[in-house]
């Protein structure tokens, strides 16, 4: 049986679909409760009361919305092009999905191991603007297309200073890979071992460019309902609405798994002594939600010329320098080769 | 037919197809579309070379960032696509006699060329057993070190261009001072009347 | 390793640094404002780095593993771009700033396209000799069309660019055949593979690679641009183009031919030898008709490139020899017509029709003798500088059993004789006309012309010595 799966190729398809499946289906069953989370925890600032009336507490919402989106009519506009129109969500979708093959759960828990495991997520972070930009383009009409104007031209700035954040984790691990960066942050001190302390303000631009990388408040421009009504979903109904709205709501958690992973520890736990597990990088990837969640609540959007001159004023320059100071920390070992975990055989 | 064989199939005929079809689409758009599928099959082609790092920057930097401006420039720009095909066919007989010369190049390529004695030997060895994201390291910021830099200067040079040749320092608008803004004191910047009722200022 | 690597790279890494710090002191203190005082330093930074390699070390040192060779013939390229570069970037400072035109940018741009030089005539590999060759024509791509709102301007670098890059490809597709011949890109590799024969991929990647650089020289038939460019660009732009790039094409040009290809004489002197004989007529033909002196200027350099071209068809020491003596005396004449020609105004507004020199002579009689004496040499009548030039190249050719190709150069020069004169005959002999040019004249350009003029006599003792220098410089590359 083991001898089938691990060395005929029907076998390996089959075990490749089977573990795609296993990491697949938790996540989007999760995804309905984190949606429900979202919005609880922006009504709880606001002292409302939130979704209540499905199921115990409301817990079935997001289950009632879904059935919602999948019954209702698709309406196409009058001149969309077609084809794009429907490309659009679909590619949104399945970008945010294909991210997390190389996602580990635990360690060695991972669909694909690969070696540029890193890059491979921000080459699908890079994809996802296509969607944005078909779905904006292909609506014929102006909101639509302003809106994903404005989410290319935001999501392109924010990956540039996400990229040269990674950059330096990159340098003090020295791999491209995910269970390499979480094995280098393992070490005698637990929680003060993990990356978020020697990257300190790092961490903090990593979470915020990952909020304008995935057009959540305060950067949600793109579909700012004040002046774009909905920005790039305007005209979308639906299923395909449905497959934009699960898309970045994936994005988003993908980004929660980032920051526990780069930043705090992955999998490791905060105390030495206590078992490593899956269930800490879940603990910790809530937190990160909550965070988002909680941010949603509390700020309020930027203006456009702002936004842009964060990005390209503030965080790249900053992280540039980053970049240049880690590389000479983890040059000459410097704090106790705190920068350069490879070399001290961290 | 192993899974690689297949997959090199796939993307080989997705590449041909996509730069194909950037060629004759009707709506400039769906070219630069085609394109992307285009670059993507292709970095699925490097991925199975064993270039991993290669496919991935190919993404990134292609997909991600050059076609997205292409797809601005098409989106934004109102040429008239249906005219510039009309001129397509007036140069139609120069593009063909170009790719006879580059056919004739490949024959010769493959047909008739000849090295060198030894060339064999002087070509750079592979990187052999390390991983290729470490390989190319050790060449560009080690062997070649010096290319690369010139080739930072070259950027810089084409940097300084843009703006040379665009930049308009406007003078007739308001521009935004964020640390001025920001550290304005509002005690000096207003004033505090107290207003009588039925008196005014 | 490295750190002897960057000894040897250490005056071009001085420049690249200068430029860069130039240019954020100019982004952050007070823009185009300082750009006058960057004008000075640079070409204070030229003369500087120029003394430097001159006076430095002797020998011949290779750095980044055969990449960038430091010899002999290098260092004499080197100083003369960069004594050229510094005299044109003195010179166009009044006729930018009477233009609107001076940026800080520019003479920083100077000095990244002079880095770009640094590079082509120190490559001892085709990557780094396209590297420099890039950096060199983009920084001049940009410097041409630095008048933007000059719809000829514009044009200019355009052209310029459009051109460049189609002829970087075909030296790049050269280059490529030639890698896939010898199996490495060093030169020390392809002398090595080709010395055994070459085969027909490879003498297309030779024909190749030299339309490229003929290309970057401007001879003909790849001398299209050259007439719109000199045209279109401001000035001093043109001033520095006739000067500079021409010495490092020319040097890089050399460097491929001796280096690479020094074992296959037989299979590249005919090319060259017709590129010669072309450029010299065309050149001299087709400056008859120009009325515009920058035009007649741009036909000029295509003529005396055909020249330059003939002492490399040799295809011996001597032929270098002579070539680089030459580059160097059509420098100096370059700088000093053009010294004359930004200072070409009426009614405080630059002019470049060749018919406001008439009676030139009657209200300028000094400066009148300082053109004659340059066209004159430029047309290479003796007993000036300029002869001499011709007069080494016409024996190198002729010792190399190139005869033909000597008469040739005769015939061409007494050809283009006319035009020259033609302009000494308008300062002396021109109808009368009622608005003469201006008279006045910036004192960096009068001393620049009156100087080079004075060279062009002074120089027929000794030639300024460079001689045995530019002997010595190709006896380090022909060997």
């Amino acid at each position: 049986m083991v001898e089938f799966f691990t060395t005929t190729n029907l076998g390996i398809v089959l075990l490749i679909i089977g573990q795609c499946l296993l990491v697949l289906v938790p996540l989007l069953v999760a995804l309905a409760f984190l949606m429900y989370a979202d919005r609880k925890v922006w009504a709880a600032v606001q002292m409302r009361r939130g979704p209540n009336v499905v199921g115990p507490f409301g817990l079935l919402q997001s289950f009632a919305d879904f059935l919602k989106y999948i019954v209702k009519e698709i309406v196409v506009p009058a001149g969309a092009d077609k084809f794009v129109f429907f490309l659009a969500p679909m590619i949104t979708f399945v970008m945010a999905v294909i991210a997390w093959v190389v996602i580990p759960w635990n360690d060695g828990w991972v669909i694909a191991d690969l070696n540029v495991a890193i890059l491979y997520v921000m080459a699908v972070s890079s994809l996802e603007v296509y969607g944005v930009i078909m779905g904006g383009w292909a609506s014929n009409s102006k909101y639509p297309f302003l809106g994903s104007l404005r989410s290319a031209a935001q999501m392109i700035s924010y990956e540039v200073s996400l990229g040269l954040i990674i950059i330096g984790i990159i340098i003090s691990t020295g791999s491209l890979n995910f269970g390499d960066i979480v094995a280098a942050q393992d070490g005698s001190f637990g929680i003060f071992s993990w990356y978020w302390l020697p990257h300190f303000p790092m961490m903090f631009l990593f979470f915020i460019s990952a909020l304008a990388e995935t057009n959540r408040p305060p950067f949600d421009l793109p579909e700012a309902e004040s002046e774009l009504v909905a920005g790039y979903q305007v005209e979308y109904s639906s299923t395909p609405f449905l497959l934009f709205m699960i898309g970045e709501l994936m994005a988003v958690v993908l980004m929660c798994a980032l920051v526990s992973l780069l930043f705090l520890g992955g999998w490791l736990s905060p105390i030495p002594g206590l078992p490593d597990g899956i269930l800490w990088l879940i603990g910790k990837m809530l937190f990160a939600f909550f965070i988002f969640a909680m941010i949603k609540a509390i700020t309020p959007r930027y203006r456009y010329d702002q936004l842009m001159r964060l990005g390209w004023k503030v965080f790249l320059p900053m992280s540039l320098f980053w970049v240049v100071l880690v590389s000479f920390l983890a040059k000459f070992e410097l704090f106790g080769g705190a920068y350069a975990r490879w070399a001290v055989g961290g | 037919m192993t899974p690689i064989v297949i997959a090199f199939y796939l993307f080989a005929v997705s590449t041909i197809t996509g730069g194909l079809m950037t060629v004759v689409s009707r709506n400039p758009v769906h070219s630069v579309l085609w394109l992307i599928l285009s670059f993507l099959s292709s970095a699925g082609l490097f991925v199975l070379l064993g270039a991993e790092f290669v496919a991935m920057l190919l993404i990134i930097v292609y997909v991600g960032a050059v076609a997205v401006l292409f797809l601005f420039v098409v989106m934004m720009l109102d040429v008239d696509f249906a005219e510039l095909k009309a001129e397509m066919t007036r140069y139609m007989p120069l593009a063909l006699l170009i790719g006879v010369v580059i056919l004739m190049q490949f024959a010769l390529a493959f047909g008739a060329w000849d090295y060198s004695d030894g060339a064999a030997d002087r070509i750079a060895s592979p990187a052999g057993e390390i991983h290729n994201t470490k390989a190319l390291g050790l060449l560009i910021y080690d062997k070649y070190i010096m290319l690369f830099q010139l080739s930072g200067l070259i950027l810089l040079v084409a940097m300084i261009g843009a703006i040379v040749l665009t930049l308009r320092h406007r003078t007739d608008i308001k521009r935004q001072d964020i640390v001025g803004q920001m550290m304005r004191d509002p005690a000096k910047q207003m004033e505090l009347k107290d207003v009588k009722p039925g008196q005014g200022l | 390793m490295i750190s002897s690597d960057i000894q040897t790279v250490l005056p071009e890494i001085s420049l690249a640094v200068f430029a860069m710090l130039a240019l954020l002191a100019g982004v952050y203190n007070g823009k185009d404002k300082t750009a006058p005082m960057m004008v000075w330093l640079t070409s204070g930074m030229f003369v500087l780095l120029a003394a430097w390699i001159g006076y430095g070390g002797e020998g011949t040192t290779t750095a980044f593993g055969g990449m960038f060779v430091n010899d002999g013939f290098a260092r004499f390229a080197k100083v003369t771009i960069l004594l050229s570069a510094a005299a044109v970037l003195l010179m166009s400072q009044d006729y930018m700033t009477k233009l609107g035109l001076l940026r800080f940018e520019y003479p920083l741009l100077v000095a990244l396209s002079v880095v770009g030089m640094m590079f082509m005539v120190s490559a001892g590999d085709l990557m780094a000799l396209y590297m420099g060759l890039e950096l060199q024509s983009l920084a001049l791509y940009v410097v041409a069309s630095l008048r933007r709102d000059s719809v000829k301007s514009t044009e200019a670098g355009l052209k310029y660019f459009v051109l460049g890059a189609l002829s970087s490809g075909l030296l790049l597709y050269g280059a490529s055949l030639t890698y896939g011949f010898a199996g490495t890109t060093l030169f020390s590799g392809i002398i090595a593979a080709a010395d055994g024969g070459v085969s027909l991929g490879m003498l297309f990647g030779v024909v190749f690679m030299l339309a490229g650089l003929a290309f970057k020289v401007s001879a003909a038939p790849f001398h299209m641009w050259t007439p719109d460019v000199y045209e279109g660009s401001p000035t001093p732009v043109t001033a520095f183009f006739a000067t500079a790039p021409k010495v490092a094409a020319m040097a890089m040009f050399a460097r491929v031919v001796h280096d690479a290809f020094g074992g296959i004489v037989g299979e590249w002197q005919q090319i060259i030898a017709f590129l010669s004989v072309l450029s010299m007529f065309l050149g001299a033909i087709a400056a008859i008709g120009q009325t515009n002196i920058k035009r007649l200027m741009a036909y000029s350099s295509i003529a005396h490139m055909g020249f330059a071209l003939m002492g490399l068809a040799a295809g011996t020491a001597f032929g270098v020899q002579a070539m680089l003596i030459y580059m160097a005396i059509y420098v100096t004449m370059n700088i000093g017509t053009f010294a004359f020609i930004l200072s070409m105004e009426r009614d405080g507004r630059p002019v470049t029709n060749i018919a406001s020199l008439n009676q030139y002579a009657k209200t300028e009689p000094l400066k009148a003798l300082a053109v004659l004496l340059l066209m004159f040499s430029l047309a290479g009548v003796p007993p000036l500088v300029g002869f001499f030039g011709k007069f080494y190249v016409l024996r190198a050719a002729y010792d190399a059993g190139l005869a033909w190709l000597a008469v040739a150069g005769v015939v061409a020069s007494v050809i283009g004789a006319f035009y020259y004169l033609r302009i000494v005959f308008y300062m002396y002999f021109g109808a009368e006309q009622d608005d003469p040019l201006d008279r006045g004249m910036p004192p960096v350009l009068w001393g620049f012309l009156v100087v080079t003029a004075a060279m062009m006599l002074v120089g027929i003792v000794n030639l300024f010595g460079i001689e045995p220098l530019a002997q010595a410089a190709a006896a380090t590359l022909v060997n």
